[in-house]
């Protein structure tokens, strides 16, 4: 039993390193993959053909594009074509990139549950299309998307752990670490899950508390 | 205990050998990774005749079984490795071997099984591998789980480096400079607690070949482990690659055997010390880490 508390106090620098990189990613991963993905959808509900022709093409190249793919690219390729970029922040593009598509999908899933008569009576007031959109559309559907969207958020979270493979030190190495100091594989295992969801357990309460508060009534 | 069977023939590198020994084109190719076709070093092993080892269960099974299941490595050029033809090449395939042969098994019946380093203890000790041949590092506390026969070589943490490197002697010439290892590893856990270099200028991926290919690439500048594991990636392309040669720590390879099995670990000892005599270990190395350009002697075997 001591040995079991011993694996994560005796190898604390580890642990701590890898959780912390592993909050930033998620963060920054987060707010990216928001921001592009809102911007993705738009664009694909946009009256102009060649943006909507654009958002689709990101978005289906890259929902068939493995995430390990994109890090792959960005580490080993990029340099090739002279794009330099440091590992920690390729790993933010990565992320991003990847997550990005799969929130525009969800979000556009939203948008589609808004009733049409909204937007027309939007219009029928003067708004321009980014009006009727930010004003009118987008809040009404982000509400409705807060379940899958944070399932979204709690996926890149776990995929985070595949920058390990790409020299960013976050919690997806603490296993090579500890098992290279000898340590109980079962306990580092079971201190690494404890780890992921004490991230979880906050992301599912908020999911609770958003879905309460902007319950959309229908 | 037998008559010294190890039949030795002086074969030219790349000669077609035994189907056990992988024999096959003396072609290094220059690439990094898998593709590149494996060579051996031409030694020829004959099984010996009339072995007892009494009181093993390790080789009662290896007899009833007319076989014996060795685990080792699968990504180390030189060493442990596997080409794109799925033959097996490399120091520690060829004291694998060597061990089989001296135990009375043909090499062509040796079962491999590439066995990660992390699962070695749990194969060793459920009884999945009769022996071990893999950069394994004999320590205090594998000795709790496990045996071990040898030291067959020892290894030490050293630098790879671009051929044309001149600013590296050492590893004190690593400040400043972009070092490379596998994520995790001791090695690399050693450059960072002595501080070695910044910890900005550490880059880790899971495998060394992703650090030779970056090194290759010139976005990092030194790729640290164990020589032996450098030596294999020099030996694939000498023009390119050396290892610097100021080892600064001392690993002693070790095979990982049953940890109760004395009567096998003394016969894995056995077939060590006859290869340092009859000179099969220097030929071995010549004929594949030492094509880096380095030279080694074996080591003393430890018994316990």
């Amino acid at each position: 039993m001591l040995e079991f508390f011993r694996t994560l106090t005796n190898n604390w620098d580890i642990f701590s390193r890898g959780f912390f990189t592993t909050l930033k990613l998620f963060v920054i991963g987060a707010v990216g993959s928001l921001t592009v993905g809102t911007i993705l959808a738009t664009m694909r509900v946009s009256p102009v053909p060649v943006l909507r022709g654009l958002g689709a093409a990101y978005v289906n190249i890259i929902r068939n594009t493995p995430l390990t793919l994109v890090f792959a690219f960005l580490v080993f390729a990029a340099p090739k074509l002279g794009i330099e970029i440091a590992f920690e922040p390729a790993a933010y593009t990565a992320l991003t990139i990847y997550t990005a598509a799969f929130i525009c999908e969800t979000l556009r899933s939203g948008i589609n549950t808004v009733p049409v008569g909204q937007g027309e009576a939007a219009r029928a007031l003067g708004m321009t299309f980014g009006q009727v959109l930010y004003l009118i559309v987008l809040p009404q559907a982000f509400r409705t998307v807060v379940p899958p969207l944070i399932s979204m958020l709690n996926a890149m979270l776990k995929n985070t752990t595949v920058a390990a493979g790409f020299s960013v030190v976050e919690a997806g190495a603490i296993q090579a670490y500890l098992s290279e100091r000898g340590e109980n594989q079962v306990y580092t295992l079971f201190w690494i899950t404890f780890g992921f969801l004490t991230f979880v357990v906050p992301l599912i309460l908020l999911q609770r508390f958003l879905e309460r508060r902007w319950a959309v009534v229908r | 205990m037998g008559a010294l069977a190890i039949v030795m023939a002086l074969g030219a590198c790349g000669k077609k050998e035994d189907p056990g020994a992988a024999g096959s084109a003396g072609s290094t190719s220059a690439a990094v990774g898998t593709g590149d076709k494996c060579a051996s070093s031409g030694v020829k092993l004959t099984p010996a005749t009339d072995v007892k080892i009494e009181g093993s269960k390790t080789y009662d099974k290896i007899k009833g079984a007319g076989k014996v299941v060795v685990g080792v490595k699968a990504d180390q050029p030189n060493l442990g490795y596997k080409d794109a033809d799925g033959k097996r090449c490399g120091f520690d395939i060829e004291i694998a071997q060597l061990v089989a042969a001296r135990i009375g098994i043909d090499p062509s019946k040796i079962e491999y099984k590439e066995i990660p380093s992390t699962n070695r203890e749990t194969a060793i000790k459920g009884g999945e591998i009769d022996y071990y041949v893999g950069t394994y590092s004999i320590t205090d506390k594998r000795k709790n789980d496990v045996g071990f026969a040898g030291p067959y070589f020892i290894a030490g943490q050293d630098l790879l480096v671009r051929k044309d490197e001149s600013g590296i002697a050492g590893k004190d010439g690593l400040q400043g400079k972009k070092v490379c290892s596998a994520t995790g590893s001791t090695p690399l856990q050693r450059v960072r607690e002595q501080k070695l270099t910044d910890d900005g200028n550490i880059s880790e991926f899971k495998t060394y070949s992703e650090c030779v290919s970056q090194l290759l690439d010139k976005k990092v500048d030194a790729v640290t482990t164990d020589d032996a594991i450098l030596k294999g990636y020099a030996a694939q392309s000498p023009s390119k690659l050396k290892v610097i040669g100021q080892p600064f720590s001392q690993e002693k390879y070790g095979i990982g055997v049953a940890k109760d099995d004395t009567a096998f670990r003394n016969a894995v000892n056995d077939a060590l010390e006859a290869a340092a005599k009859d000179g099969t270990w220097k030929k071995i190395y010549d004929g594949t880490l030492g094509l880096s350009g380095s030279s080694a002697t074996q080591p003393p075997v430890e018994r316990y």
